[in-house]
């Protein structure tokens, strides 16, 4: 059985409970009293980019529509500017919110696979966590050839430019694709992320069986 | 009336000096208005000129005083010759501050000045001193009718001032609508819970109170009287009558819940587990006597999950259902649904409402509600449909508009109706007929909701029940006066007034108690109520010279006016407000104040000069109301704000004391053009006397057949709403009407 077969048997047709236990913040969402002032107050473009404002997500979580929750891109759009959240009349955390919830639908497994912000996250942390060290030019490669090779291509052309500038200025080096920069102590690196892993694994699997 | 002796005092003060001629004015005073003593003094308001004054009366032997000096709302304190006739010509107002002060302008702001002066002269000598009334009544004691909580309230606070009190209870114990509650909202800090009602507090207080005498199972067979001097017939279950004398009544009749019966659409009376707010109190209370679990009605299980449909029945566009929003239920609901969270976590509850309206400190409760896990959705509800032992709620979601949005397997709907008032009678909707002579149609009787039971009973020649506005609500001046009804003396407080929650109806209780004392004290002395609070002029009345058309009783605004077995109207002085609406609709002019006549008008109407056709200085008569439209034009002045000094202004009571002979005469005089400044009238009517406004423009609608028969454009006459906040507004209509006027050209009328 899969963790989202297992958490939708286990909530049934509580929705609104599943968020509030499983999610981080999730407890919050009762308080919301739909006034919008968080959708208005988003600098991200709405009508185009956000399929549900955070309000109506809010209330689609209390209406128990579970599948379009967790596989919307909404909330993968946040920019995490925190402007809701100063806002909102209830004090509600909604950054938060939106990340606890796109990060349980990850979890899940319902997370959309090639939204870009979700694509671009994994990325970032596989790269980051390898050697200790992001490398740049890797992980702009591999956002630009996200969409296969002849996208890749046309992305690399269009910033051709800002790459020559910023090799002139020696903020990037070609030879970072073979190897790169790293940490000194890459077991002890190694060493503490998988400590991390450990601890938030064991919590998370805690808090669904539970 | 025989010894009269006239004095006129010109004040110099305020750059009255300066800016008029005050010897010309008191020559003006002397020769035009044959007035014998005529003093100007430099600062006739400060101690030396009163002082002056008060030695003429004493020395002198002056009875009726003409002041020249600023309006007549202004220095009131000094100017206070209560033992004489006074009138006051408005030199500064009316005349300095609203003209330039060039030599252009100097001819006609003199010309208006000394217009005002004869004014003023030909005013106070049509003036006598009102002696007040001898026909008072001096009973102290507050009848309250209604023992809910508003009544209860307006009993212990009464009682507490000192007065003694008759409380009516139609059942057989105190308590009314709260008294059925299993709780109520929070009043306090923090307000998260709902709180015990209090009602068994005040029920005690009222019961342990000597100064309060309960009269329980009881209702007002008959009320006769005035204030100070009610007669009231209370009859008991038992049969018997008691007879009460009473000084003031305070009606707090409550309101009952709107009929669930007419919404078969949302399941009402098609399954017992669909209840309003008052079956699920019931039911709550029900539980708390038992083991606490709330069960629905069909099978007695525990309830596991309820809906709360709020606006049942109410702000209904259509007009099928009521109109207007009740205020309360939004909180009651939310009390509600605690009843059910409270004692059980894991029961869903969820409250399907358009706007969630929190007053008072709602928000905190509401808050608080959604922390317990009460679900808010915001839809509207199209159906509810009961299927054996649960029901089907079926919404538009408005938020995520999905029209078909629904709640299955419901336990327990609750329709959150709203208020109706119970205010006994609809007197309108009894009399409307016979006026208009329909003969009681009976498809228009059903549109307005008729309850055949009367509350007062009164033996008003106007019907038994105090006038009601719309929507069955007593009437009442919304923003100045609302605890005053349209029957003077008799206060309404509570939901019978308006919609409102219990916080609310105590503090109404409170002002309505205290508006009630107010009443019976003025009443003792006998003097008016609001607006024209302590005037002690009433209409006299002229019998031999009515010819009994009951105009005057048909129109009084506040009932004042009976009818004897001739059909002679009998005055109550007590339930006067001396608007003056009587006067304005005499046809034959026989009744009168003696401060206020349609002589005392009439006569300044014809004081003033008119000059000839060749002159171009038109005269312009107004006609202000003294509650907005003289106070504007006052705020006006003092904001130098100027108009036409072709224009010569007389306050009145009321637009609807306007005699139509003021304007005839005045046309016929050769006054270019007549302006008549009142409150709004209508079902927003901002008239301080309720009605008058209204009646007054009713009447000037006919005008134009006389303007007819004199030949003159429509023009002439100008009816204007005036509010007292249009300082800006009024004296740019004046101006903007004194150009059309000069458009139209001169009055054929001059010189004759």
């Amino acid at each position: 059985m899969s963790a989202n077969t297992a958490m939708a048997e286990k909530y049934r047709n509580n929705f609104l409970k599943e968020i509030e236990e499983q999610v981080e913040m999730g407890d919050w969402v009762k308080m919301c009293m739909q006034c919008g002032v968080c959708s208005g107050s988003c600098p991200t473009n709405f009508q185009s980019a956000w399929e549900h404002p955070p309000q109506e997500l809010f209330m689609m979580i209390r209406a128990g529509r579970r599948e379009e929750v967790l596989t919307t891109t909404s909330m993968w759009n946040c920019t995490s500017c925190y402007n809701c959240i100063v806002r909102c009349p209830r004090k509600l955390p909604i950054t938060h919110i939106m990340h606890g919830i796109a990060e349980y639908a990850h979890r899940l497994g319902k997370a959309p696979k090639m939204q870009p912000t979700r694509f671009f996250s994994g990325l970032f942390w596989k790269n980051a966590t390898r050697t200790g060290r992001v490398n740049e030019l890797k992980l702009s490669m591999g956002l630009y050839f996200k969409d296969g090779f002849v996208q890749g291509i046309k992305n690399g052309m269009a910033m051709q430019s800002v790459a020559l500038g910023l090799m002139k200025a020696k903020r990037l080096s070609p030879f970072e694709l073979f190897g790169g920069h790293k940490c000194k102590d890459q077991k002890g690196i190694q060493a503490m992320l998988k400590k991390a892993y450990d601890i938030e694994r064991s919590r998370k699997a805690a808090r669904m069986a539970g | 009336m025989a010894d009269i002796k006239v004095a006129a005092y010109i004040c110099k003060g305020c750059g009255l000096g300066e800016r008029l001629d005050t010897d010309a004015l008191v020559k003006v005073a002397q020769k035009d208005g044959k007035v014998p003593l005529v003093k100007s003094h430099d600062f006739l308001c400060n101690a030396d000129g009163v002082a002056m004054i008060k030695n003429d009366i004493a020395n002198e032997g002056v009875t009726h005083i003409m002041i020249g000096a600023c309006s007549r709302r202004a220095k009131t304190e000094a100017f206070f010759f209560p033992e004489n006739a006074v009138a006051r010509a408005n030199l500064r107002e009316g005349v300095i501050w609203i003209r330039p002060d060039t030599d252009e302008a100097r001819e006609t702001t003199q010309d208006m000045a000394e217009d005002y002066i004869r004014m003023g002269c030909a005013e106070v000598k049509a003036m006598t001193t009102p002696e007040g009334n001898a026909n008072t009544g001096s009973n102290k004691t507050l009848l309250v009718v209604g023992g809910g909580v508003t009544g209860m309230t307006a009993a212990i606070e009464a009682s507490k001032t000192g007065y003694p009190v008759v409380l009516v209870e139609k059942s057989g114990e105190l308590g009314g609508w709260a008294g059925k509650l299993y709780k109520r909202t929070p009043v306090h800090e923090p307000f998260k819970s709902p709180a015990d009602t209090g009602v068994a507090d005040l029920a005690s207080q009222v019961m342990a109170d000597s100064n309060i005498k309960v009269y329980l199972n009881a209702t007002v067979a008959k009320t006769d009287g005035a204030p100070g001097r009610f007669v009231v017939d209370i009859a008991t279950e038992s049969g018997a009558t008691h007879t009460e004398d009473i000084g003031a009544i305070v009606q707090a009749t409550g309101f009952t819940l709107y009929d669930m019966n007419k919404l078969p659409e949302l399941g009402a009376g098609k399954s017992p587990n669909v209840v309003d707010q008052a079956g699920l109190e019931m039911l709550a209370k029900a539980a708390a006597a038992g083991d606490g679990v709330i069960r629905r009605p069909s099978d007695n299980q525990p309830v596991k999950s309820v809906v709360f449909v709020q606006c049942a029945g109410q702000r209904d566009a259509s007009g099928t259902h009521l109109s207007y929003c009740s205020g309360f239920c939004c909180n009651a609901s939310i009390k509600q649904a605690m009843y059910f969270k409270d004692a059980n976590p894991s029961i869903d509850t969820t409250i399907i409402y358009t706007d969630l309206r929190t007053p008072g400190n709602g928000e905190d409760f509401y808050r608080s509600a959604q922390e317990k896990g009460v679900i808010f959705t915001k839809g509207k509800v199209a159906e509810v449909v009961p299927n054996g032992n649960t029901s089907t709620v079926k919404f538009h979601d408005l938020i995520l508009d999905d029209k078909d949005a629904a709640e299955t397997d419901v336990d327990l709907v609750v329709l959150a109706t709203g208020q109706v008032a119970n205010s006994g009678i609809n007197i309108d909707a009894l009399t409307k007929p016979q006026v208009e002579g329909q003969g009681g149609d009976a498809a228009t009787a059903g549109t307005v909701e008729v309850k055949p039971i009367s509350i007062l009973n009164l033996t008003y020649r106007q019907g038994p029940d105090v006038p009601q506005l719309k929507q069955g609500f007593t009437d009442s001046h919304f923003i100045c006066f609302p605890y005053e009804t349209r029957r003077t003396g008799i206060y309404t407080a509570g939901p019978v007034r308006r919609p409102m929650d219990m916080t609310q109806a105590r503090e109404d209780a409170t002002g309505a108690a205290l508006k009630a004392i107010q009443a019976l004290e003025n009443a003792e002395l006998g003097r008016a109520a609001h607006p024209r609070s302590g005037d002690l002029s009433f209409p006299k009345v002229r019998l031999e010279g009515c010819t009994q058309c009951k105009r005057c009783t048909v129109e009084c605004p506040f009932g004042a006016i009976d009818e004897d077995e001739k059909r002679f109207p009998v005055f109550n002085e007590a339930r006067c407000r001396r608007c003056g609406t009587c006067m304005g609709a005499c046809p034959v002019r026989v009744i009168s104040f003696e401060n206020y006549s349609v002589n005392s008008v009439g006569a300044q109407i014809k004081a003033v000069d008119i000059p000839d056709e060749f002159s171009e200085k038109p005269r312009i008569l107004i006609l202000a109301c003294e509650n907005d439209a003289y106070p504007a034009l006052d705020m006006a002045a003092m904001n130098r704000n100027e108009y036409s000094a072709f224009v010569r202004i007389i306050p009145i009571r009321c637009l609807g004391s306007v005699n139509t002979i003021w304007v005839t005469d005045a046309l016929n005089a050769g006054y270019d053009g007549v302006m008549m400044m009142g409150c709004k009238s209508g079902d927003e009517y901002q008239c301080h006397f309720v009605k008058g406004s209204e009646l007054g423009r009713v009447r000037m609608s006919k005008i134009d057949d006389t303007l007819k028969t004199l030949n003159l454009e429509s023009e002439r006459v100008r009816d204007l709403e005036v509010a007292i906040t249009d300082i800006e507004r009024v004296p740019a209509m004046i101006n903007k009407y004194a150009e059309e006027l000069a458009a139209i050209g001169p009055s054929p009328f001059k010189g004759f």
